[in-house]
C-alpha cells in the first residue's frame, strides 16, 4: 500500500486518517512475523555460536589446564579441593556423587521407560486357595513420564554445574598465575548476604516455580501427544502411551466428529474461541470505559461524599467473589429475586430467560461482570487521572474546548497511553476468567450441538472453563486438556506479540511528552 | 457610543458568563450525584439482599421476595450442625499461613529483580511472562496426583494447597517490583560506600521504607485463599473435612441441596465477607496504592 509522510498523513480527514492507519496495522502483521521468524532463525544461530565457542573453551581449558584441571573433567571439585577451596570442590563432589548415585539407582530406570511410557500394565492373577483375583500393579505410567521429566531437568542441572567446575578451574588458574590468593570458604559464605545476595533471594521462589510451575506445564505439554486419560490412567486401569500428533488431529481437524454431539471438535473450539475473543474483547472495553467514567464523575470538582462513593464501590473488591457472584447468579435465575421484583411490579408476564437463552446469557454474563470490574478500574483510573497536570486542562479552557473535547483530546490519550500494557494484560486475563464465568452460568445454556464434545459445553463457555469441564468430566481426556491448554497459550502470545510489536505508544515510551 | 458599548461588554459579559456557568454546573453536579445514587444503590443490593435474606426462618428456599416475613437467627445456629465452622478454620489457616509466606517469596523475587543487575535478570522476567501465558489450571490435573501420591489431599488438603498457593507466587512480583523500583537507587549506594552489605541495604534501609507494600502484599494474599475454589475443590475431592468456605459453600447450592440451605448460604456468605471486608476497609488506603501503581507499571 502507499505509505504517506508525515505531512501528507496530516492532510487526511479523520476517517481516512483511521482508515490509514488500520490497513497499515494488518499490512504490518506479515512483516511482523517475517521479523519475529528471523528474530528466532538468529536466536537458533546464536545458540548454535554460543555452543561452539563453549565447546572450544571447555577443549582449551582441557589442553592447557595442569593435572588438577585435568582431574577435575572426571572427579568434580577436585581442582578446587587441590587448591584449598575446600567448601566448593566438597560441594561440587557432592553433587557428582548425588547425581551418580540417582542416575545408577533411579534415574536410569525412568528414562529407559520414557520412550515406551511403561510396558506392562495391571495383571490380575486368580489365588486358588483364597478363591479370589488378586490384582498385581506394574509400571505407571504417570509416574514414568513424570520422573523422566524430572531426570532430564536433573541431567540438565548437571552438565550447566559440570561446566561451571571446568570453568572455575580456569579462573582458578589464571587467578593463582597472577599471584593473587583464592577466595575461601568463609569468603564465599560472606558473600552469599552480599556480591551474591541475588542468589540467595532467588533460591526458594525460584525452585517453587521450577518444581510448581515449570516441571507442571512441561509434563502437561508432553500429555498432548499422549492418550492419557480417564481409561487409560497409566496405572489401575491401562497404560497410556505416545500417540504423535493424533490429539491435535482430533481437537483442529473438520472431518473428526466429536464422540456425543453432532458437530466436529474443530467446529466446538471454534466457536468457543470466538465468544472467547468477544467476551474478553466486551469485558475489558466495558469496564475500562465505565470505570474511567466513573471515575471522572466522582473526582469531579464539586461533588461531595467522595469518600463514600468510593467506598461503596470498593466493598465489591472486598466480599469475596465466590459469593457475590453465586449470589448474583442465584438473582437472575428463573425463580430468582430479580424477575420475582419484576413480575410482582407488573412489568413482565413471564420470567426473563436471563440463564436460559444463549445470547441472554452472553449479554447478562458481560453486564453482571462490569458490575464486578468497575471499582477495580475506578481505583486505577482515579490514580491515573490524579497525575494529569492540571494546566492541561486549564490552557484548554482558556482556548475553548469543550468537555467532551477536553476528554478526547487529554484524559483519554493520556490513560491510554499510561495504561497501553495494562489493557494488554487485562484482556489475557480476560480471556482466562474462570471464576466469573464458572460461578455465575457454569458455561450454561448448553450447546446441544457441541456437548459430548468432552462435557457439556456450554454458549458461555469459555475455552479456559471447557478445560476444567473436559478434566472433570466423566471421561477425563487429559489430554485433550491439555490440547486446548496449548492452543490458548498459542491465542495468548500471538495476540501478546502482535500488540507488542505494532502498538507505538508501547514501543516509543516518550511520545506522549 | 462605541465606548460605551465597549464598557458595557466588559462589565456585563463576564457575570452573564459566570451565571450560565453555575447553572449548568450545578445541573451537570445533580445529575452526577442522582447517576452516583443509583450506582451505590445497584452495587449495594446484592449485599443487602443477602444480609436480609440469611434472616429469614419461614423457608430455606430462594424465595423470589427479599424482606423476611419471619425475622430469626435459624440459619446461623444451623449453619454451626454442618461442618461450615472447619471450612471456616480450613479457610483462615490457610489464609494465615499463604499470607506470611507468600509475602517472604514475593518481596524475595521483586527486590531481587527491582535492585540487582545480573546475567539472568532480563532472560528471567521474559522466561516467567511466557510461563503466565500458560492457563494455570493445565497443572491442577498433575498437582493434585502429586499431591495425592504425598497424601495431602482429601481430609489433609490443607498443607497441600498452602504448598501449593504459596509455590509459584514468586511470578506475581510486578507489583512490589514496581513499588521498588520507585525507591531511589541513590540510597542503596550511599549504604554501600559506607561498607554496609547487601543484606544490611535490605534490612535497615529497603524495609523501613516498604510498609506500604508489604501490607498491600500481605493483604492480598490473604484474601486469596478465601476466594479460591478451583484448586481447593480438586484437592478436597469430596471431602467435607478437606474443603474449605468457598467449596462447601458453592456445594450449597446444587440442584439437590439448594431447597434446604440456599437461606444457610446467604447466613455463611455473611460470616465469611465480614471479617475479609472489615480488614480490606481498614487497609484499603494501601490496597489503593499498590492496584495504581501496579496498573501504571503494567
Amino acid at each position: 500500500m502507499t505509505q504517506y509522510s508525515d505531512l501528507e498523513f496530516l492532510k487526511l480527514s479523520k476517517w481516512q486518517k483511521a482508515g490509514y492507519k488500520c490497513a497499515r496495522f494488518f499490512t504490518g502483521i506479515p512483516t511482523a512475523l517475517l521479523n519475529l521468524l528471523k528474530r528466532i532463525w538468529g536466536g537458533i544461530k546464536g545458540a548454535g555460536l554460543a555452543v561452539k565457542n563453549e565447546a572450544a573453551d571447555i577443549w582449551s581449558t582441557f589442553v592447557n589446564g595442569d593435572w588438577k584441571t585435568k582431574l577435575s573433567f572426571l572427579v568434580m571439585g577436585f581442582g578446587n579441593l587441590a587448591r584449598g577451596q575446600i567448601l566448593r570442590g566438597l560441594l561440587f563432589l557432592l553433587f557428582e556423587v548425588v547425581f551418580i548415585g540417582y542416575m545408577v539407582l533411579a534415574g536410569g530406570y525412568w528414562l529407559s521407560m520414557l520412550p515406551s511410557l511403561g510396558k506392562v500394565g495391571p495383571t490380575e492373577t486368580y489365588d486358588e486357595v483364597l478363591d479370589i483375583y488378586t490384582t498385581t500393579y506394574n509400571d505407571n505410567s504417570f509416574k514414568i513420564l513424570l520422573y523422566g521429566v524430572l531426570t532430564m531437568f536433573f541431567i540438565i542441572a548437571f552438565i550447566y554445574t559440570w561446566r561451571q567446575n571446568v570453568k572455575q578451574n580456569k579462573l582458578a588458574e589464571k587467578i593463582l598465575a597472577s599471584g593473587k590468593p583464592l577466595k575461601s570458604g568463609k569468603d564465599d559464605l560472606k558473600s552469599l548476604v552480599d556480591d551474591q545476595f541475588h542468589k540467595t533471594l532467588l533460591a526458594l521462589p525460584m525452585t517453587g516455580i521450577l518444581v510448581f510451575t515449570v516441571l507442571p506445564i512441561v509434563f502437561m505439554i508432553l500429555v498432548a501427544f499422549t492418550n492419557y486419560d480417564g481409561t487409560h490412567n497409566g496405572y489401575s486401569n491401562n497404560l497410556f502411551t505416545w500417540v504423535g500428533l493424533d490429539n491435535f488431529n482430533t481437537m483442529l481437524n473438520w472431518n473428526v466428529k466429536s464422540g456425543g454431539g453432532t458437530q466436529s471438535y474443530a467446529a466446538t473450539f471454534g466457536e468457543v474461541l470466538t465468544w472467547t475473543l468477544i467476551w474478553a474483547f466486551f469485558a475489558t472495553f466495558t469496564n475500562y470505559f465505565l470505570g474511567m467514567f466513573v471515575a471522572m464523575a466522582i473526582n469531579k470538582k464539586g461533588i461531595k461524599f467522595k469518600k463514600v462513593w468510593r467506598t461503596v464501590l470498593v466493598l465489591t473488591i472486598a466480599i469475596p467473589q465466590f459469593i457475590s457472584l453465586l449470589y448474583v447468579s442465584k438473582m437472575f435465575a428463573k425463580n430468582g429475586i430479580l424477575n420475582g421484583f419484576l413480575m410482582s411490579m407488573g412489568w413482565i408476564q413471564q420470567a426473563l430467560p436471563f440463564w436460559d437463552d444463549p445470547t441472554w446469557a452472553r449479554i447478562t454474563v458481560i453486564l453482571i461482570n462490569v458490575w464486578i470490574g468497575i471499582p477495580y478500574l475506578m481505583l486505577v483510573a482515579t490514580g491515573i487521572l490524579m497525575n494529569i497536570p492540571a494546566d492541561l486542562y486549564e490552557s484548554a479552557r482558556i482556548d475553548g474546548a469543550n468537555p467532551w473535547q477536553q476528554y478526547t483530546k487529554i484524559t483519554l490519550p493520556y490513560m491510554l497511553f499510561v495504561t497501553g500494557p495494562y489493557l494488554l494484560t487485562s484482556f489475557t486475563g480476560n480471556m482466562n476468567n474462570f471464576n466469573v464465568i464458572y460461578l455465575l452460568t457454569g458455561g450454561a445454556p448448553t450447546n446441544p450441538a457441541a456437548s459430548g464434545a468432552a462435557g457439556a459445553v456450554g454458549y458461555t463457555d469459555l475455552l479456559i472453563t471447557w478445560l476444567f469441564k473436559i478434566t472433570t468430566g466423566a471421561e477425563s481426556q487429559y489430554y485433550l486438556a491439555s490440547v486446548v491448554g496449548i492452543l490458548v497459550f498459542v491465542v495468548v502470545a500471538l495476540i501478546s506479540l502482535i500488540v507488542y510489536n505494532l502498538l507505538p505508544s508501547i514501543k516509543n515510551e516518550e511520545d506522549f511528552q | 457610543m462605541s465606548e460605551n458599548r465597549l464598557l458595557d461588554r466588559s462589565s456585563d459579559a463576564p457575570v452573564k458568563r459566570h451565571m450560565g456557568l453555575k447553572a449548568s454546573r450545578t445541573l451537570a453536579n445533580t445529575s452526577i450525584y442522582v447517576l452516583l445514587v443509583v450506582i451505590s444503590v445497584v452495587w449495594l443490593i446484592p449485599f443487602i439482599c443477602i444480609v436480609l435474606q440469611s434472616f429469614r426462618v419461614e423457608s430455606t428456599w430462594q424465595e423470589s421476595y427479599v424482606i423476611p416475613k419471619q425475622w430469626g437467627l435459624d440459619n446461623y445456629r444451623a449453619l454451626f450442625k454442618t461442618d461450615f465452622p472447619r471450612w471456616y478454620t480450613n479457610t483462615f489457616i490457610a489464609a494465615l499461613f499463604t499470607a506470611i509466606l507468600q509475602t517472604i517469596i514475593v518481596l524475595c523475587m521483586s527486590y531481587t529483580l527491582s535492585r540487582f543487575r545480573f546475567k539472568m535478570r532480563k532472560g528471567l522476567m521474559r522466561f516467567m511472562l511466557i510461563l503466565s501465558m500458560f492457563p494455570g489450571m493445565l497443572t491442577m490435573i498433575i498437582l493434585y496426583r502429586v499431591l495425592s501420591d504425598l497424601g495431602l489431599t482429601q481430609a489433609n488438603a490443607l498443607p497441600g494447597l498452602i504448598l501449593v498457593y504459596v509455590a509459584s507466587s514468586g511470578m506475581g512480583y510486578y507489583v512490589s517490583k514496581g513499588f521498588f523500583d520507585t525507591i531511589p537507587k541513590s540510597l542503596d549506594e550511599a549504604a554501600r560506600v559506607d561498607g554496609a552489605t547487601r543484606f544490611q541495604v535490605l534490612k535497615k534501609i529497603i524495609l523501613p521504607l516498604s510498609k506500604p507494600i508489604v501490607i498491600y502484599t500481605v493483604l492480598t494474599a490473604f484474601m486469596g485463599p478465601w476466594g479460591d475454589f478451583v484448586f481447593a475443590r480438586y484437592v478436597s475431592f469430596g471431602t467435607s473435612s478437606g474443603m474449605n468456605v468457598a467449596v462447601g459453600l458453592y456445594n450449597w447450592l446444587n440442584k439437590d441441596q439448594i431447597a434446604k440451605s440456599y437461606t444457610m448460604f446467604c447466613a455463611g456468605g455473611v460470616l465469611v465477607a465480614i471479617p475479609v471486608t472489615v480488614l480490606f476497609m481498614c487497609l484499603q488506603k494501601y490496597y489503593v496504592e499498590g492496584v495504581t501503581g501496579g496498573a501504571v507499571k503494567g
